[in-house]
């Protein structure tokens, strides 16, 4: 059949043009070192490790339509994983000076890989314990609940001394990421989702995103799906934690308060619900003006007038960015397309009478 | 002939309203059952039970010889019953290919894991998948829209995307609530002939709420009267047409 062929040829084009692109992104990658300063690096790194989380994030927000506000949690769950599980014994032994490390966690340091996996697993575990109640709400109820569980865990951080530190939080975090874990992760995020969206779960999901009672209607268990969302986006914002803590170094539990969450859904939005490229857009965008933006928070004279350093100013530049989104661009960057090589592709392969493109010839 | 679909006097109540009162009926299959009734007699209601929305307050729904009062709308559905509903609830974001494709979702065999890796067994599922819809799209002349976002097709066009995914669920009975609300004449006709093509193409039961007295009388065998919550009449459609209790319902009581 001639519209299979077509398939056929159009999938086998794009295959070859990812794996272009991830060659020469990589190569990118491996030669950065020489001619980027630590300064952009750390950028490409923290943009990286947004990505995923962001990514993750958007699986809920965005593919699954559920307004879930506590990524936090997941994240902060992560981080103190691979903080915990990396850090040599007697490291930890010196950094908990008000109260002892609790036993197993006090002598055991592993791998970085491992416990990277283990914070995603974490992080699943607790997204699906979760989701159990919290499914039999939608809407705002959801987003309240969700807030507040993220709330929670900045609470026990602060409070499970014998195993967080409090408030001192933890420092020394052996430094294992590179450009190659974070990207690597994200790209390896990027693909499953993207796999995920275009598969029969995929199109579940979406389903009950545009209508719930329809997607019922179709035999679709709305329940365990909902649940399998959250459970995978659980596992992403894990990793995505861990990756951070052995970026930063150092981690504490002000780090994942609520504007944690607030940022992912700066970027999840800006870069529009449900696109996954667009959230890796976005996430680079917004890595790069809290960067650049450091400027206005520094003490400045206008004329005449002094005008002292006002910590938090990025934080409203970021909302009147959100702010004029939401006025002149609802959808974000991207609405709910992906970033793709379909230009390329249609030039070389055109499908004939096709309007609009939609999952089914994706990927 | 044994009854596909029996309900035994099933009654809903919302708080203080009895919105559905000891409703029996026997649905034999191969029937073309209609459900008429003024606007709030509960018709939406029935399908709502029988397709576990609702749990009856009394009374038992039996389908294909299983009780299934209670049971949840996944698992009905997937027993052989699928319906359409009043306004039109497609999937309005994704194609016309995929709102029918999600319909073959519940039957899939292949966990997360290996759909997202796209498994052999994964594609081999995802090919015929794919198949079975286009060739279920070309039996009700849709397939030309095959890629056209869903939300994007025209009024009736929408209304057979709807019920072609209800087939794709693979239904022994289908319950249509009101297919020609909103249709012009021209519309009806087609959609009356469509609804005969997939009775007899598929070897279906139907069962159908309908408002526009042309389809119910045109193309139903038999005919459910309800008002208030209460039956008042069954029967062929020249004897309802004639029923006193009948047109006292639609038109109000005559005056002495």
């Amino acid at each position: 059949m001639e519209r299979e062929l077509i398939l056929q040829k159009r999938k086998r084009l794009r295959i070859a043009l990812n794996v272009i692109f991830l060659a020469l992104f990589f190569l990118f990658l491996s030669k950065a070192d020489d001619f980027l300063d630590p300064y952009f690096i750390r950028i490409l790194n923290v943009s990286a490790v947004y990505t995923t989380m962001a990514m993750a994030y958007n699986l809920v927000n965005g593919t699954l339509g559920q307004f879930m506000l506590g990524p936090n949690a997941f994240i902060a769950l992560g981080a103190y994983t691979v903080a915990l599980l990396t850090m040599p014994v007697q490291k930890k032994a010196l950094a908990f000076i008000i109260e002892p490390l609790i036993w197993p966690l006090n002598s055991i340091c592993l791998p970085f890989l491992p416990a990277l996996i283990l914070a995603g697993i974490i992080g699943a575990i607790a997204a699906y314990l979760l989701g159990i109640p919290s499914f039999k709400l939608r809407g705002d109820y959801l987003a309240i609940v969700t807030l507040g569980f993220g709330e929670i865990m900045v609470v026990l951080a602060s409070n499970l001394i014998s195993i967080t530190n409090g408030a001192l939080g933890l420092k020394d975090i052996p430094g294992y990421v590179n450009l190659y874990w974070t990207w690597g992760w994200a790209f390896f995020t990027y693909f499953f989702m993207r796999w995920l969206r275009t598969s029969s779960y995929g199109r579940a999901f979406e389903a009950i995103r545009e209508d719930e009672i329809a997607a019922e209607a179709v035999g679709i268990d709305i329940k365990k799906h909902k649940l399998l969302a959250l459970t995978i986006a659980g596992f992403f914002l894990g990793v995505g934690g861990g990756l951070l803590a052995s970026l930063l170094g150092t981690i504490d539990p002000k780090l994942f308060s609520f504007f944690f969450t607030f940022n992912l859904l700066i970027i999840i939005v800006l870069g529009g619900l449900g696109s996954f490229t667009g959230s890796a857009i976005a996430a680079f965008i917004f890595v790069l003006l809290s960067e650049m933006l450091r400027s206005v928070e520094s003490p400045m004279n206008i004329g005449p007038f002094h005008i002292p350093g006002i910590p938090g100013m990025r934080m409203v530049v970021f909302s009147l960015l959100l702010i004029f989104m939401m006025l002149y661009w609802q959808r974000g960057l991207m609405g709910r397309k992906e970033l793709s090589w379909d230009f390329i592709i249609d030039r070389i392969y055109p499908l004939k009478g096709v309007k609009d493109v939609g999952s089914a010839t994706e990927a | 002939m044994e009854a596909l679909l029996k309900l035994e006097g099933v009654t809903m109540d919302f708080g203080g309203l009895r919105a559905v009162n000891n409703f029996n009926i026997e649905i034999r299959k191969g029937e073309l059952v209609g459900l008429i009734g003024p606007n709030g007699a509960g018709k939406t209601t029935v399908f709502n039970m029988i397709t576990g929305v609702y749990v009856p307050t009394a009374g038992r729904i039996y389908f294909d010889g299983e009780d299934i009062t209670g049971k949840s709308t996944n698992y009905i559905i997937s027993r052989g019953i699928a319906r359409t509903f009043q306004n039109i609830r497609l999937f309005k974001e994704l194609t016309v290919l995929d709102n029918v494709m999600t319909s073959f979702h519940y039957q899939l065999k292949s966990n997360i894991f290996k759909a997202v890796f796209r498994s052999p067994g994964y594609r081999e599922e995802e090919k015929r998948m794919v198949e079975e819809a286009r060739d279920l799209l070309s039996k009700l002349g849709l397939l030309e829209y095959e890629d056209f976002i869903a939300g994007g097709l025209p009024y009736g066009q929408q209304r057979r995307l709807e019920i072609a995914r209800a087939l794709a669920t693979h239904p022994k009975l289908l319950l249509l609530d009101e297919p020609a609300a909103g249709m012009n004449p021209q519309e009806t006709q087609d959609l009356m002939d469509f609804i005969r093509m997939i009775r007899d193409e598929f070897g279906l039961t139907i069962f159908l709420i309908e408002h526009d007295m042309k389809v119910v009388m045109g193309i139903c065998e038999r005919i459910r009267v309800l008002d208030h919550g209460i039956s008042i009449a069954e029967g062929p459609p020249e004897a309802i047409q004639k029923n006193p209790k009948v047109i006292e319902a639609y038109l109000g009581e005559a005056e002495e």
